[in-house]
C-alpha cells in the first residue's frame, strides 16, 4: 500500500504540471474554435512558460519570490497528500493555506490593481469555502470516513448519494478554475489592468511558477471530481475520466458563453448554491443516516 | 537556446492616437486575423509584455508615461510603433503638443506605417518583431556567458 | 488540601494592599511577587493533584465564619451595585442585582432544606482551569505593569487609578478561582457575580460617557445571567433539596439546567448578548485581555462543560449549541466589517467561543474534545493577540489595522508576534484548525446538518478577515518615518510567553490531547474517544513542517538571486516610487489602498441588529418550549 501511495504521489509530482499545460492548452484551442478562431498550438502554455522563465528577473519587492514558491510548493504537497489517499478534510484546509500564500504574494507590494485583486481574491475563497468543505463532509457522510484512500475503495461511486454535492462543486469549480463568469481576481483573458488582479506585479520566472501552481491545482481538483465516481470496480475509473473531461468542457463552454457578474452576484449565488445544493443534499444524508 | 519566439505577449499603448490604429491592432486579435494563432496575448500590463505596441503620437502629458511603461518591461523587449502617428508624429507632427514619434522617448525597433495601419502590416510587424525578440534574447543570454 | 482557601483568599488580601500602596514601584513589586506566590500555589497544588493520581476531591469546609463572609459580600456587592446604579441613574438594573441577591439570601437561609455537601470540587477541568488563570492571567497582569505604565503615560486626560486597576485584577483572578473550584451553586453565584461586577468596574476604569454606557451594559446582561442562575438554584433546591451542580446534572433537572445554561450564555457573550464584550473593548487593553478573552468569558464556557453531560440529546443542548453555531458565523460575518483590530479580536472571540459552546451542547466525546482543545488554544493564543495590539497601540498610537500598513518593518518583533498568532487562528494546521476538523467529524456523528452548515460558512467569513489583516501587516509600509517600539521588557516578557506556549501547543498536540484533553474529558463525561489517528497526525506533522520550514527554505533559498526592482503598475503615472502617483492635475498625490471592510453589507448598524432580533427570538422561543415542556 505504502508503495502504491508513493508512486501516485510521485506521479502526481512529475506528470501534473503537464496535464494541467497541456488541459489550459486544449482549453485554449477549444475557445478559439468555439469563438471561430484557429486558435494556438495545444503545448501554447508550455511555450509561454518556459519563455517567462528566460525573461530578466524582475520584482517589485524582493520577497514577493519567495511567497510565491511557498504557494506553489504548497500546492504541490496539497496535491500530494491527496493522491497519497489522505484525509480529504485536511487537504482542503491545506488548500486554503495555499490560497493565502497567493494573496500574501499579490498584497505584498500593496499596489492599487494587486490590492483590488487580492480583496476580490478574498472574496471569492469566501465563497467557495463552505462548499469545498461541504463536500469533504459530504464524502464522509456518504462513506464514514475522510481518507480518499478508503473513499474510493466503496463498492458504490460517491455521487450516488452526493449529486447535489457534485452540483455544488462543479459550481465552485468554475471559480476555482479561474473561469467567467468568475473570474474576478485574476482572469485568463480579456486583459486589462484591474482583471489581471493578484498576478499584475508579478514578473517573468514569479508569474511562471504561478501558472505551473495553477496547474497543479486544476489536476488536484479534478482530482476531486474523478473521486465522486471512482469506485472499486476498475471500470469506475474509466467513467470518472469521462465525467471530468466533460467536467472541464463544461467549464470552458460556461467560460465562452458568460460575460463576468460583480462580486455581489458571485458570493449570493454561490452561497445559494451551496446551500441549496450542498447544504440539502446533506442534511437529507444525514438525517437518513440516523 | 530556448525559443522564446513562440510566446510574444504584447502591450498596447494608445499615445494620442485617432483611434483608427487602436481599433486596427484589436481587429487582429478577432477571428478573422486572430492573431492569438502566434501565441499572441494581448496583456494588460508591462510587466508581463515582451513587445509594446505604440499607436499614436507622442504628447508632453504622456512622454513620461510612456517611458516608464517601457522601463517596467523586462528585458528582452521589443518596441512597435504602428501607425504613421507613432512613426513619425504623423499630421499632428506640428501641433503645440506633440513631441513627434515614439522614438522621440524610447527607442523603436519596428515601424508599421499607414494610416491607419492595415491589420496585415500589423501582424506582419508583429512577426518581425517577434524575430527581433528571439535575437534579443539570444544576445542577452550570451552576454551572460 | 489547605492550598485551596489559600489560592482564593490570597489574590483578595493582594487587592486590598494594592489599593492600599500608592506608590508605584512598590506596588509593582508587591504585584509580581504575589503572582510568583499565586503560580508556585498553582504548580503546588498541580503536582499535588497529578501524584494523588489526578482523582476528583470534593472539599468540605465547615466554617461557619465563610458561610458569613459570603453573606457579608454578597449584601455589599447588592448595595456598591445599587449605588452605582443610582449615581448614574440606571435605576432598572439595581433591580436586577437586588431581586437575585434577595432570592438568593432567602434560599440560603429561610427556603427548602438544602442537604449539607462539598462546597468545593477539586477535579481535571478545574485544575486546567485554575493553571489558565493563574498563569494567563498572571502573565497578563505582569504585562499591564509595563502597559498600564504607557498608557498613563499618553492618555493624561484620564486620572491615574492604577491602585484600583490592579485591585480590581487581583479580585477577579480570586473570584476566578472561586468560580472554578466550586461545586455548590450558591457559591459559583458569588464568584459569578464577583466577575461579573469587577467587570463593570474595569469597563468603567476611564470613565468617560461611553466607557459608562458600556460597563452598564455589560452590567445588566451578566446580572441578568447571574439572575437566572439564583433562579435556577431556587427551583433546584425546591425540586430536590439540593443546590450542588454535580448533583443537579446527574439529576437532569431541566429548568435549572436551562437557567445555568442561559446564565453562561450571557457570560461567554454568545448571541443575542453579545454587545457587551464589544463594549468592553474602551476599557484599557490588559483588562481587555484579561476579562473579555482569556478567563472570564471562559467561566460561562467552563459552566457548560460542567453541564455538558446532561445537555448531550436534550432539547436544552439542541438550544445551546444552535445559539453557538450561529453566533460562529455570525460573529465572524460581522468581524468583517471592522477596522479596528480590538473590535476584529472580540468579534473573533466571540465567534471562537461560538464554536466551543456549539461542541459543548451536543456534548458528544469528540466535541468534548475539541471545546476542552479550542478552549486551552484560544485562552493563549487570544491573550497574546490582545497584548500584542495593545503594544502595538502604545507604540502606534493607534490600533486601526489600516494604519498597521507595512508594521513588518516598523515594529518587527510586535508584528512577528502578531502573525503566528493570526496564523494559528485559522491556518492548517495549528491549533484552530485540528479543533474545527474534529467537530465537523463530531457533529456528523451527532447528526446535526446545520451546525455543520453554520461551521463551513463560519470558516470562509473567519479566513476573509484574518487574511485581510495578515496581508495588511506585511508588505511596505506607507510611511516611512520611523516609528519607536515604546514596549516595556515585562510586556516583552509575557508576550515572548505566551508565543513559546502557543507554539509548543500546536507542536505537541498529540501528546497534549493524550495527557490533558483526554483525561480531562474521560472525568466529564466518563468515555473519552481520541479523534485523532495516525495517519491525521502524520498529514498534520507533514503540514507544520511544511508552513513552519517552507517559507524559510524559500526565503533563504531565494534570497541569493540577482533581481532588478522595478517600480509597481500604476498606468505609468507613479512618481518615480511606489508610494505617489500623479494625479489628472499633474500634483503628485499619495496612494493609499485600503483593505476592503463591506460595511454598506456587514456593517454593525446593518447586520448586529437583526442578528440580535433573531438570536433573541431563537432563544426566548426554546426556552418557553423547554420550560413549558418540563412544567
Amino acid at each position: 500500500m505504502a508503495t502504491k501511495q508513493f508512486i501516485f504521489v510521485l506521479l502526481y509530482i512529475v506528470c501534473a504540471p503537464f496535464i494541467g499545460g497541456f488541459l489550459d492548452g486544449v482549453d485554449r484551442k477549444v475557445s478559439a474554435r468555439m469563438q471561430g478562431r484557429k486558435g494556438p498550438s495545444v503545448f501554447q502554455p508550455f511555450y509561454d512558460v518556459i519563455k517567462l522563465f528566460q525573461k530578466e528577473p524582475l520584482v517589485v519587492k524582493r520577497s514577493q519570490t519567495f511567497l510565491v514558491m511557498t504557494y506553489l510548493l504548497f500546492m504541490v504537497i496539497t496535491g500530494g497528500l491527496f493522491f497519497a489517499g489522505m484525509d480529504l478534510l485536511l487537504c482542503f484546509f491545506s488548500l486554503t493555506t495555499c490560497a493565502m500564500f497567493l494573496v500574501l504574494a499579490a498584497s505584498f507590494t500593496h499596489s492599487p490593481y494587486a490590492s483590488v485583486g487580492c480583496q476580490r481574491e478574498l472574496v471569492q475563497m469566501m465563497a467557495y469555502e463552505p462548499m469545498v468543505l461541504l463536500t469533504a463532509v459530504g464524502f464522509y457522510v456518504a462513506t464514514g470516513t475522510f481518507y480518499v484512500k478508503d473513499i474510493i475503495g466503496m463498492d458504490m461511486s460517491a455521487i450516488v448519494y452526493l449529486p447535489g454535492v457534485f452540483i455544488g462543486f462543479l459550481f465552485i469549480l468554475t471559480i476555482k478554475m479561474r473561469k467567467s463568469p468568475f473570474d474576478l481576481s485574476t482572469a485568463h483573458h480579456a486583459h486589462q489592468e484591474i482583471v489581471r488582479g493578484v498576478t499584475q506585479e508579478m514578473v517573468g520566472s514569479n508569474l511562471a511558477l504561478i501558472h505551473l501552481a495553477e496547474w497543479y491545482e486544476t489536476v488536484f481538483l479534478l482530482g476531486v471530481v474523478a473521486m465522486f465516481f471512482v469506485n472499486s470496480n476498475p471500470v469506475s475509473y474509466v467513467a470518472a475520466l469521462i465525467v471530468v473531461l466533460l467536467a472541464y468542457f463544461l467549464e470552458i463552454l460556461i467560460d465562452n458563453v458568460s460575460a463576468r457578474v460583480n462580486w455581489k452576484v458571485l458570493l449570493v449565488s454561490t452561497w445559494v448554491v451551496t446551500l441549496v445544493a450542498g447544504g440539502v443534499n446533506l442534511t437529507i444524508l444525514v438525517l437518513m443516516h440516523r | 537556446m530556448a525559443n522564446v519566439s513562440r510566446s510574444p505577449w504584447l502591450l498596447h499603448y494608445d499615445g494620442s492616437s485617432c483611434n483608427g490604429c487602436d481599433i486596427e491592432v484589436l481587429a487582429c486579435l478577432t477571428p478573422v486575423y486572430d492573431a492569438e494563432r502566434f501565441g499572441v496575448v494581448n496583456t494588460g500590463n508591462p510587466m508581463h509584455a515582451d513587445i509594446l505596441l505604440i499607436t499614436g503620437g507622442i504628447n508632453s502629458q504622456n512622454a513620461s508615461v510612456v517611458e516608464q511603461i517601457y522601463n517596467q518591461m523586462p528585458n528582452p523587449k521589443v518596441v512597435c510603433a504602428v501607425g504613421t502617428c507613432a512613426c513619425t508624429g504623423g499630421v499632428f507632427k506640428e501641433c503645440y503638443n506633440i513631441k513627434g514619434g515614439a522614438d522621440t522617448v524610447i527607442p523603436v525597433d519596428i515601424y508599421v506605417p499607414g494610416c491607419a495601419a492595415r491589420p496585415q502590416s500589423i501582424i506582419d510587424g508583429i512577426v518581425q518583431a517577434v524575430a527581433l525578440f528571439q535575437k534579443k534574447h539570444e544576445e542577452m543570454k550570451s552576454e551572460k556567458k | 488540601m489547605n492550598l485551596i482557601p489559600f489560592l482564593i483568599c490570597f489574590p483578595f488580601v493582594v487587592a486590598i494592599f494594592m489599593y492600599l500602596i500608592r506608590n508605584n514601584k512598590i506596588r509593582n513589586g508587591v504585584a509580581y511577587a504575589s503572582l510568583v506566590v499565586i503560580m508556585a500555589t498553582v504548580v503546588w497544588l498541580l503536582v499535588d493533584f497529578i501524584s494523588h493520581g489526578a482523582q476528583g476531591t470534593p472539599i468540605l469546609i465547615e466554617n461557619e465564619l465563610t458561610e458569613l463572609v459570603i453573606l457579608i459580600a454578597e449584601v455589599g456587592l447588592m448595595f456598591l451595585v445599587v449605588y452605582q446604579c443610582f449615581v448614574h441613574r440606571k435605576y432598572l438594573i439595581s433591580l436586577l442585582s437586588i431581586v437575585q441577591t434577595l432570592l438568593i439570601i432567602w434560599v440560603e437561609h429561610f427556603g427548602p432544606e438544602i442537604s449539607e455537601t462539598p462546597q468545593m470540587l477539586l477535579d481535571r477541568l478545574s485544575v486546567l482551569m485554575i493553571v489558565i488563570v493563574a498563569f494567563i492571567g498572571g502573565m497578563i497582569t505582569i504585562y499591564a505593569v509595563g502597559y498600564m505604565h504607557g498608557y498613563h503615560h499618553y492618555h493624561t486626560e484620564f486620572p491615574d487609578r492604577r491602585y484600583y486597576f490592579f485591585a480590581l485584577i487581583f479580585v477577579f483572578l480570586g473570584a476566578m478561582f472561586g468560580l472554578v473550584l466550586s461545586k455548590s451553586m450558591l457559591w459559583m453565584d458569588f464568584f459569578w457575580e464577583v466577575t461579573s461586577i469587577c467587570s463593570f468596574l474595569l469597563i468603567g476604569y476611564t470613565k468617560t460617557d461611553e466607557a459608562i454606557e458600556n460597563s452598564f451594559r455589560a452590567l445588566w446582561m451578566n446580572l441578568l445571567g447571574g439572575l437566572m442562575l439564583a433562579i435556577g438554584i431556587t427551583v433546584s433546591a425546591f425540586q430536590i433539596g439540593v443546590v450542588d451542580l454535580q448533583t443537579i446534572v446527574e439529576y437532569g433537572l431541566t429548568i435549572p439546567i436551562v437557567c445555568f445554561a442561559f446564565a453562561a450564555l450571557t457570560k461567554s457573550a454568545q448571541l443575542p448578548f453579545s454587545r457587551w464584550l464589544l463594549g468592553a473593548m474602551v476599557a484599557p487593553t490588559p483588562s481587555s485581555a484579561l476579562l473579555h478573552s482569556a478567563t472570564m468569558v471562559k467561566a460561562g464556557v467552563y459552566l457548560l462543560f460542567r453541564l455538558s453531560p446532561a445537555l448531550a440529546g436534550t432539547m436544552t443542548g439542541t438550544m445551546v449549541s444552535f445559539i453557538g453555531g450561529l453566533t460562529f458565523f455570525l460573529a465572524s460575518l460581522l468581524a468583517i466589517s471592522k477596522s479596528d483590530a480590538k473590535a476584529v479580536l472580540a468579534y473573533s472571540t466571540i465567534s471562537n467561543l461560538g464554536l466551543i459552546v456549539a461542541c459543548a451542547g451536543v456534548g458528544m466525546p469528540e466535541t468534548i474534545w475539541a471545546a476542552i482543545y479550542l478552549l486551552i488554544f484560544h485562552a493563549v493564543s487570544k491573550a497574546m493577540m490582545f497584548q500584542d495590539v495593545g503594544a502595538v497601540e502604545n507604540s502606534l498610537h493607534s490600533r486601526n489595522i489600516e494604519n498597521m500598513q507595512g508594521l513588518i518593518y516598523r515594529l518587527p518583533r510586535l508584528t512577528f508576534i502578531m502573525l503566528i498568532g493570526i496564523a494559528g487562528m485559522y491556518l492548517a494546521p495549528f491549533g484552530m484548525l485540528i479543533a474545527k476538523w474534529a467537530a465537523f467529524k463530531a457533529f456528523v456523528d451527532a447528526s446535526n446538518p446545520l451546525l455543520i452548515i453554520f461551521i463551513a460558512f463560519g470558516s470562509a467569513t473567519t479566513m476573509f478577515y484574518w487574511t485581510k489583516w495578515m496581508a495588511k501587516i506585511i508588505g511596505p509600509p506607507r510611511v516611512d518615518t520611523p516609528l519607536r517600539d515604546v514596549t516595556k521588557k515585562n510586556e516583552y516578557a509575557s508576550l515572548y510567553i505566551h508565543a513559546v506556549i502557543m507554539v509548543v501547543i500546536c507542536l505537541l498536540c498529540v501528546p497534549m490531547s493524550k495527557f490533558v484533553v483526554l483525561p480531562i474529558e474521560e472525568s466529564l463525561i466518563g468515555s473519552a474517544t481520541m479523534t485523532l489517528d495516525s495517519a491525521d497526525i502524520m498529514v498534520m506533522v507533514i503540514l507544520l513542517i511544511a508552513i513552519v520550514v517552507l517559507p524559510f527554505v524559500c526565503y533563504f533559498g531565494t534570497k541569493k538571486h540577482k533581481r532588478k526592482h522595478v517600480i509597481s503598475y500604476m498606468n505609468g503615472v507613479n512618481a518615480g516610487d511606489n508610494k505617489n502617483f500623479i494625479d489628472s492635475f499633474g500634483e503628485e498625490k499619495q496612494l493609499y489602498t485600503a483593505n476592503w471592510y463591506m460595511v454598506d453589507y456587514l456593517g454593525e448598524n446593518k447586520l448586529l441588529t437583526p442578528c440580535i432580533i433573531l438570536s433573541a427570538g431563537v432563544l426566548i422561543i426554546m426556552m418557553c418550549l423547554i420550560i413549558g415542556g418540563a412544567v
